[in-house]
């Protein structure tokens, strides 16, 4: 990459912080399976990282250990700027998004986004206002009294994004978040949470196996092998082209792309696909 | 993103269609059956003693009206309140049950051994210890109407969805919140099923347990009158005593049922109508 030009200036300035760092850490299941090997990773504040790799490879592993979801085997983590909890998790930073809306069918779209607040015990009357926030900012504001189940796949995406958004978080974890939507909702999501990543300043780790979702959203790729799992290939996606629909018709992006799926094939090449 | 439901009136017009069809067809069926009693009656010339017409019923309802109603009452407030004691018991049970599995071990068998015992074969027993009749009759219920409810219940606070159960984790949520705002209402349409099921089993271990008790006095409920009924041949008699705890069984039916569908319908596939 030659050009030195970023997608906004929030990258460059907040660039510098590490927001979190793996260290050497290792997961073994307890079927004996080797997860993760020897895995350091450093994420720095306002970064979108894509972990790329893959069904196999640890992405989604590597996930849940920073989210404190199932311990590590052996390594540590660290938060350089953050306090931490008892439970060794950075109070209140972290959210995430499952491949699932994971939603409770028997609240409304208004008692899931008022979840994380109401654990934290904030009264109802006081959650009010970061909630409606939170939902107008998915698009949802209209639905606050619906449920889930009348809500189409992306609607309930959306409130699920609406919910890891209302707590303010520094970080924000996805797992395969729009695996399960048709291409035309993905799309408009992933517009949506680039929109969200630079008005907020955020960080995001996104893990896909998808190429042309990565390539498209991150300003960061790390790409995972499988068996054991572990970090292929690091490197930034800069381009001088703003992402937006345009970009997805660009020489920026195809060549994106290209560079992405290299590394992804080089990944693949020498482990045996499937099972 | 939304669209609204067209032709939202006649949806309105189906439903008023679909509503009569659902009281008005029943109905018309117990009509027509009472019809052929009746006229069966008349014209076979069965004896009362044997047969009684539904006439003779509904005027044994009238006349012992002094004596069945208390009874009723007796049965219904025995069937209520060992419901409510094993809807207490059962719930608190199953969250005690679900805290370890070392718990769930160490008690689980023993509530099915109570279970699988035949609650008459029990009953002599209770009879001997309880203090009181009504109060025999309250435990072998309870007993009953505990178990249902029970094995539901741990049914349904061990079914939350396990990304829910992440996500609770992942937001720091106690043990406690975990409880009320995920376990507890993930558990509801068990707990529904639990409390049909118990609903109808108390009114039946009410009736069977005071068979096999045997009241006797003011405080005797209809299952006393049904045999007291047998002894003195005043069948029309047996057959409104009948009557009534039938109607006492729909009842309790129907508002175990209007109880599920209040805390149901708003979200769980069970009270939603398919719309193809």
């Amino acid at each position: 990459m030659s050009d030195q030009a970023t997608d906004k200036p929030v990258a460059t300035t907040a660039y510098i912080r590490p927001l979190v760092a793996m260290d050497q850490v290792s997961k073994v299941f307890s079927n004996g399976t080797l997860a993760l090997q020897n895995m350091s990773l450093t994420v720095r504040s306002g970064e979108f990282l894509s972990l790329l790799g893959p069904s196999g490879c640890g992405k989604s592993t590597a996930l849940r250990i920073i989210a404190g979801l199932g311990g590590v085997s052996s390594g540590s983590i660290d938060w350089p700027s953050s306090r931490i909890n008892s439970k060794g998790l950075p109070e209140g930073d972290i959210s995430f998004v499952f491949q699932e809306p994971t939603l409770m069918p028997w609240q409304t779209v208004f008692g899931n986004v008022y979840l994380p607040l109401r654990l934290r015990g904030v009264s109802r009357k006081a959650a009010e206002v970061p909630i409606m926030e939170a939902l107008t900012a998915v698009g949802l504001g209209d639905f606050a009294k619906a449920y889930p189940r009348e809500l189409s796949g992306g609607m309930k995406m959306r409130v699920s994004i609406a919910r890891a958004m209302v707590t303010k978080p520094r970080l924000l974890l996805m797992d395969e978040p729009f695996a399960a939507l048709d291409e035309i909702t993905r799309q408009k999501l992933n517009d949506d949470v680039l929109d969200l990543w630079r008005r907020t300043g955020i960080t995001v780790i996104f893990v896909t196996h998808s190429v042309f979702e990565s390539a498209y959203l991150s300003n960061r790729i790390v790409v995972m092998k499988a068996r054991p799992g572990r970090v292929h290939a690091d490197f930034p996606l800069v381009t001088a082209s703003e992402r937006d629909a345009l970009y997805r018709s660009s020489e920026d992006y195809r060549q994106a792309c290209e560079k992405v799926s290299a590394m992804l094939l080089e990944a693949i090449g020498d482990t045996p696909e499937g099972h | 993103m939304t669209d609204t439901v067209p032709g939202q009136s006649t949806a309105v017009s189906e439903r008023r269609k679909e509503i009569a069809l659902r009281i008005a067809v029943p109905l018309a069926m117990v009509a027509v059956l009472v019809l052929i009693w009746h006229f069966g009656v008349m014209l076979s010339g069965v004896p009362p003693y044997i047969l009684p017409s539904p006439g003779a019923v509904i005027g044994a309802l009238i006349g012992d009206w002094s004596l069945l109603f208390p009874a009723l009452l007796v049965t219904t407030k025995i069937t209520l309140m060992s419901l409510a004691l094993a809807l207490i018991g059962g719930v608190g049970f199953a969250i005690f049950l679900v805290q370890s599995r070392w718990i769930e071990i160490a008690f689980y068998p023993i509530a099915v051994i109570l279970q699988v015992t035949p609650i008459v074969a029990i009953s002599p027993l209770i009879l001997i210890y309880a203090p009181t009749t009504q109060v025999a009759l309250l435990i072998c219920a309870f007993l009953v109407a505990f178990f249902p409810i029970l094995s539901n219940m741990v049914q349904g606070l061990k079914s939350v969805d396990h990304n829910l159960l992440n996500l609770f984790d992942l937001y720091g949520a106690s043990r406690w919140q975990t409880l009320i705002y995920l376990k507890i209402p993930a558990a509801q349409p068990y707990f529904m099923t639990g409390l049909r099921i118990g609903g109808g089993l108390a009114l039946i271990a009410a009736v069977v347990a005071e068979f096999a008790a045997g009241s006797a006095g003011a405080s005797s409920g209809l299952a006393f009158r049904l045999l007291e009924s047998q002894f003195r041949m005043n069948i029309p008699r047996l057959f409104a005593a009948l009557l009534m705890l039938s109607a006492l069984g729909v009842a309790i039916f129907a508002a175990t049922s209007f109880i599920s569908w209040l805390a149901l319908h708003r979200w769980h596939e069970s009270n939603l109508k398919r719309e193809n």
